[in-house]
C-alpha cells in the first residue's frame, strides 16, 4: 500500500515524531536542533542579509528540479542578490493529507542536496499537515540569512546612467520546463529547469574585483520584469539589444509555438548584473565562459527620446528597429515557483 | 515551429528585410494607406517595429482582424448569464474570459463569483467535458474567423454523432471578406489596399478576395505573419498602386493555395450557414457571420436555453442581459479603432482609463487586439 501523509503526522504525537525522525531529520545540519524551538549560532562581524520566500510550484517535480530544490536554491539566490554568502535557512513545510510519503522523501533528499550545493545549513523548521483539498500537495516556505561580502550593497538605488547590463546565461529554461511538465508537452529533447545556486557566480564576480551596482535574480516575470523594475528605480531608460540576449533554440521554438516571449519566462539560476562601465570587461570575462553576455546599458539622460517617459526599457531588434519591452500583463503561467 | 519563410539566421533575415525595405522606398512615389486586416499581423508589425522600415508617408492602419474584439456584446452577456447558472459549465478560449460585456463585467468575474468557466485550447475539449459531466450542461462559446470555424464544425459533428444531449454551442464565428467590404464602403475610408489575412486564405482560398478586388478596384495581397512576409505584402500592394493596377496577389504562396483547404471548407459548409451578424464596433454586417444549420441547429445554446427559435446574431429577449449603458462606454473608442479610423494610442483612454489589467474594450484584451499591441510594444 502506498504510504501517505495523514493528519496525525502534524498532530504532535507519535506519528509526527516518526515523520521527523525518519524523514525530516536528515535535512538538518545538526539533527539535535530539530526538536528545539529555535536555533542559535555565532555570526561573523559585518552586515547580514535576510530573505524569505514561499514556494507553491505545480507540478511538485519537474525536469531539472522539484519544489524542494527550488525552495532552498531560491532563497539562497535571493540572499546572493544582496551580495551575501547564504549561510542559514529555515524550512516550513505545509503538507496536504494524502501526500505520498515517497514523494516527500524525494523532495527532502533534493533539499538536502540543494543545501549542499548552495553551502547553506538548515537550522530550524516547522511542519504542519492540512486536510485534503486545503493545499496542493506540498507548500514550502524558506527564510534565510547570509553575510554580505560585497564591498557596497548591490541595490537598485546604486544604479547610475551609463551602467552596463549583463545576464549570466541563456534565459527561459525554467519557465519552459514547468510549462512542458504541466501541459504534458512532449519536448524533444526534454528541457530541464536552470535551477542552480547563484552565489558561486557572485563570489567569482567579487573575487575578480567587480563591485556590482545591482544584482537581480531573473525569476517570475523574467528579464522583462527585472529590467522594468530597475528602469523605474533609476529613473532612466534602458537599452537592450535583442539579438544579444542568450536564448537556446528549444526555448525560442517553444515560445514561438505558444506565443510567449522568452524574456517574460522565469529562470531559477540566472541573474542580471548591473556594473559600472569600467567593470564591464571584467564581468564579461567571468560570465561569458558560463554562457552569459553583455546585453545593454542604462542610458544617459540625453539619449532618451523627446516626449518619452524616462524609465522605459527599449529593445533594439535584429532589424535595427526599436520597441518597448514591458512586463507581461496578467499571469503568463501561475505557480512557477 | 515551421518557419519556411524566415531565413535560417537573423543576420540573413535582416539583410533580406532591408532589401525589401529599400525596394519599397524606391517604389513608393506618393503617400499610400494600407490596412493589414489581421491582428496577428498588427502584433508582428509592432513586435518587430516594421513600420519604422517603411517610407515616411506610407501608412499602415490596423484592421478588425481580431475575433475576440468583434464578438457582439449580446453574445458575451449571454455567455455570462449562462455561466452563472449552477448547472452549466461554460468553456471558451482564454482571451474571451477577459472581454467586458455590456455591464463591464467579464467571464473571469463570473468565475470568481462561483460560475464554472473553463479555458479551453481546442473545441474538442468541450466534448470531453460533456462526457465527464453528464449531469451538467456544457456550453462552448465558439469564436473566431474562418480559421477556427472548421474545428468548431468538427465538434458539432462529433457531438451529434455521439448523441450528446448536454453539449451546446454559443456560436459567434465571423467572416472576414464582408468586413473588408464594409470598411471600404465606410464614410471617410482611407484604405487604398489590403494585406489580407494569410491564415483565413489558407482555409478559404482566394475566390472571395478576388470578388472583393473585382467589386472594389482595391488591390489585395494575401500576406503571412513573419517580418519578411509582411514587408513583402506591403511591397506587392504598393507596386500595384503605383502602377494603377488592382488584383488579388498571393504573397504567402508557401502556405496558401488558390482553392484553400477543401476539406475544411466542406466541413464549414456542412455545419454552418452564412448569416448577417453584428460585429462589435462595426455594426450589422451582411453575410458577416456563421450560424449552425440543420441538423446542427439543435446544438445552438440560444435555442436550448430559451425554448424559442434560434436567432442568429442576437440573443432571445428572455436571455438578453440588462442593456443598461455601461458607464464607461463613452470612454472606449474600440469601434473607430476596429475600423482603422483611430490609432489605438490616439484614444484618450489609452493607457490611462484603459489598460490590459482594466480593459474598457476588447482590443485591449485580446492577444490580437490593436490596442493591446500598442500598449505592449509602444506605450507612451
Amino acid at each position: 500500500m502506498v504510504e501517505r501523509i495523514q493528519l496525525a503526522h502534524g498532530g504532535g504525537g507519535t506519528l509526527m515524531q516518526q515523520l521527523i525522525e525518519q524523514e525530516l531529520k536528515r535535512l538538518y545540519a545538526d539533527p539535535a536542533v530539530v526538536l528545539h524551538d529555535a536555533a542559535s549560532f555565532p555570526i561573523p562581524a559585518g552586515r547580514l542579509a535576510f530573505s524569505t520566500d514561499g514556494y507553491v510550484v505545480q507540478p511538485l517535480e519537474f525536469p531539472g528540479g522539484d519544489i524542494g530544490s527550488l525552495a532552498i536554491t531560491g532563497t539562497a539566490n535571493d540572499l546572493a542578490m544582496a551580495g551575501a554568502r547564504p549561510r542559514q535557512l529555515s524550512v516550513a513545510l505545509i503538507l496536504e493529507e494524502g501526500l505520498e510519503l515517497a514523494l516527500l522523501r524525494r523532495v527532502i533528499n533534493s533539499m538536502r542536496t540543494a543545501a549542499g550545493h548552495c553551502g547553506v545549513q538548515v537550522v530550524t523548521g516547522d511542519t504542519k499537515v492540512v486536510e485534503r483539498g486545503k493545499a496542493d500537495g506540498l507548500f514550502i516556505t524558506t527564510s534565510g540569512i547570509g553575510v554580505v561580502e560585497a564591498p557596497t550593497d548591490p541595490h537598485p538605488s546604486a544604479i547610475r546612467p551609463g551602467d552596463q547590463l549583463l545576464v549570466s546565461g541563456d534565459l527561459g529554461r525554467h519557465g519552459v520546463a514547468i510549462l512542458a511538465a504541466r501541459h504534458h508537452l512532449a519536448l524533444e529533447p526534454q528541457l530541464a529547469s536552470d535551477c542552480a545556486p547563484l552565489w558561486p557566480l557572485v563570489e567569482q564576480l567579487l573575487a575578480a574585483g567587480v563591485s556590482p551596482h545591482c544584482l537581480r535574480d531573473l525569476t517570475r516575470g523574467g528579464l522583462a520584469a527585472a529590467l522594468q523594475e530597475l528602469g523605474e528605480a533609476v529613473g532612466r531608460p534602458l537599452l537592450i539589444h535583442e539579438q544579444l540576449v542568450p536564448v537556446i533554440e528549444p526555448v525560442r521554438h517553444t515560445c514561438e509555438l505558444l506565443g510567449f516571449d522568452p524574456l517574460h519566462l522565469a529562470n531559477e539560476g540566472r541573474l542580471l548584473a548591473v556594473v559600472a562601465p569600467q567593470d564591464r570587461a571584467t564581468a564579461e570575462a567571468v560570465l561569458e565562459p558560463l554562457g552569459g553576455r553583455w546585453i545593454g546599458e542604462v542610458l544617459h539622460p540625453h539619449q532618451h527620446r523627446a516626449g518619452a517617459p524616462l524609465p522605459q526599457v527599449r529593445l533594439r531588434t535584429s532589424f535595427g528597429t526599436e520597441r518597448l519591452l514591458v512586463p507581461l500583463s496578467g499571469e503568463l503561467l501561475p505557480r512557477i515557483c | 515551429m515551421v518557419k519556411p519563410g524566415a531565413a535560417a539566421n537573423p543576420g540573413a533575415e535582416a539583410v533580406q528585410l532591408q532589401a525589401v525595405a529599400d525596394q519599397l522606398a524606391r517604389t513608393a512615389s506618393r503617400p499610400w494607406t494600407l490596412m493589414e486586416v489581421c491582428g496577428g499581423q498588427t502584433h508582428a508589425i509592432l513586435r518587430w517595429g516594421l513600420d519604422q522600415l517603411l517610407p515616411a508617408d506610407l501608412q499602415l492602419i490596423h484592421g478588425p482582424g481580431c475575433p475576440v474584439c468583434v464578438t457582439p456584446t449580446e453574445t458575451l452577456d449571454l455567455a455570462q448569464q449562462l455561466a452563472m447558472h449552477p448547472g452549466v459549465i461554460l468553456g471558451s478560449y482564454g482571451d474571451m474570459l477577459r472581454v467586458p460585456g455590456s455591464s463591464g463585467g467579464d467571464l473571469l468575474g463570473v468565475r470568481a463569483a462561483g460560475g464554472d468557466v473553463r479555458v479551453l485550447t481546442s473545441p474538442l475539449q468541450a466534448l470531453a467535458l460533456a462526457r465527464q459531466h453528464p449531469h451538467r450542461q456544457v456550453v462552448f462559446l465558439a469564436v473566431g474567423f474562418e480559421t477556427t470555424a472548421p474545428a468548431t464544425a468538427l465538434l458539432a459533428r462529433q457531438a451529434l454523432a455521439l448523441g450528446l444531449s448536454n453539449l451546446s454551442l454559443l456560436v459567434a464565428h465571423v467572416r472576414v471578406p464582408p468586413a473588408m467590404a464594409t470598411i471600404l464602403a465606410g464614410e471617410g475610408n482611407q484604405v487604398q489596399g489590403f494585406l489580407a489575412a494569410g491564415h483565413v486564405a489558407t482555409v478559404m482560398g482566394v475566390a472571395e478576395l478576388e470578388e472583393l478586388v473585382a467589386r472594389s478596384g482595391v488591390p489585395v495581397v494575401v500576406t503571412g505573419f513573419e517580418p519578411l512576409d509582411i514587408l513583402t505584402g506591403v511591397l506587392r500592394c504598393v507596386e500595384q498602386l503605383e502602377a494603377g493596377e488592382a488584383e488579388l496577389q498571393n504573397a504567402y504562396g508557401r502556405v496558401v493555395r488558390r482553392e484553400g483547404n477543401a476539406a475544411a471548407r466542406a466541413l464549414i459548409q456542412e455545419v454552418f450557414e452564412v448569416v448577417d451578424l453584428p460585429w462589435r464596433g462595426l455594426g450589422l454586417l451582411e453575410a458577416g457571420g456563421l450560424a449552425l444549420r440543420d441538423p446542427y441547429r439543435q446544438l445552438d445554446a440560444r435555442q436550448r436555453f430559451s425554448g424559442s427559435p434560434p436567432q442568429p446574431g442576437s440573443a432571445p429577449d428572455s436571455l438578453t442581459a440588462t442593456t443598461a449603458v455601461p458607464s464607461l462606454a463613452g470612454a472606449c473608442m474600440a469601434g473607430l479603432v476596429l475600423q482603422g479610423r483611430l490609432g489605438p494610442a490616439d484614444c484618450p483612454s489609452f493607457g490611462s482609463l484603459c489598460t490590459p489589467e482594466h480593459p474598457l474594450g476588447a482590443p485591449m484584451v485580446s492577444s490580437e487586439g490593436a490596442c493591446a499591441a500598442y500598449h505592449r510594444y509602444r506605450r507612451r
